[in-house]
């Protein structure tokens, strides 16, 4: 059996990769792709643990994260949307005013 | 025994080589085909985990939906390259030096959570208990004990659906 501490080291390493990509791409859409990756590395860790204790607990709060995922990806990209017809630009540094 | 641990390996390093093409390089489409890659790496661990439920609404929800959600809204804006305008260079944020320091963050983060992670002491997964991966239990469990986050659920749904609608559908300025 695989020990529970590769999937949390895993996990762990997803999750550091999306970070990264927050800090170090520049392009919105990327940044909102890792946040995604940062959410199924979560989502990983909730499924190991419930296999772990032998519940049904972890699937269904990482049902609830994908169900926030789509919400968030789907005002996320209208948001981008609606940036992009003001700046013709996607890079963070275009958005750094409240208001133009 | 043996073969579970490669089977692991295995799905791991698709996980995690689609992740790290996602933030490595700067076609967005490229970052959205990649990460489909790494989220069907995913869902191979959670069918590993035995709970295949999961697994396939991670394919059919995640790369089926979301993932070609990101797809559309990447080919209509036509921004298969980052911004290379002069501003993004000249921000004293995005100088080589800083963008090193958030790199730098990344790694001390992943030594962080590696080192908390590795004191758990590690038992494999599994073997305390058996599997509770049955669709018929998950859906009793989700409409009785989770009732009300499952409800709750819906809207935010609706909410995320009128505000991407409002957002999105404007005309004009």
């Amino acid at each position: 059996m695989v020990p529970i501490t590769h999937y949390l080291v895993l996990s762990g390493i997803l999750f550091a990769i999306g970070t990264a990509g927050v800090f170090l791409r520049r392009n919105v859409i990327t940044l909102l792709l890792s946040v995604e990756v940062m959410l199924n590395a979560v989502n990983l860790t909730f499924v190991a643990f419930g296999r772990q204790f032998g519940t049904v607990d972890g699937q269904i709060i990482t049902f609830f994260v994908m169900t926030v995922a789509a919400a968030e990806a789907a005002v996320g990209l209208a948001i981008i949307i609606a940036l992009f017809r003001h700046r013709e630009s996607l890079s963070p540094e275009a958005f750094t005013n409240l208001k133009w | 025994m043996a073969f579970d641990l490669l089977i692991f390996y295995v799905f791991a390093a698709v996980a995690v080589a689609g992740a790290l093409l996602v933030v490595g390089q700067r076609n967005p489409i490229y970052s959205v085909v990649a990460i489909v890659g790494s989220f069907c790496g995913l869902s191979g661990l959670y069918v590993l985990l035995e709970a295949p439920f999961v697994a396939v609404v991670q394919i059919i929800i995640y790369t089926g939906a979301i993932l070609v959600l990101f797809l559309f809204t990447v080919m209509l804006l036509n921004a298969t390259r980052e911004d290379g305008a002069e501003w993004d260079r000249s921000h004293p944020y995005y100088r080589p030096g800083p963008t090193r320091i958030g790199g730098l963050l990344a790694v001390v983060l992943l030594g962080q959570l590696v080192w908390a992670m590795t004191r758990i002491a590690g038992a494999g997964v599994g073997e305390q208990q058996p599997a509770a991966s049955s669709v018929r239990l998950l859906g009793r469990v989700l409409f009785t004990d989770y009732m009300f986050a499952f409800e709750v659920t819906s809207i935010l749904i609706i909410a995320a659906m009128v505000g991407a609608v409002v957002l999105a559908g404007r005309k004009g300025h």
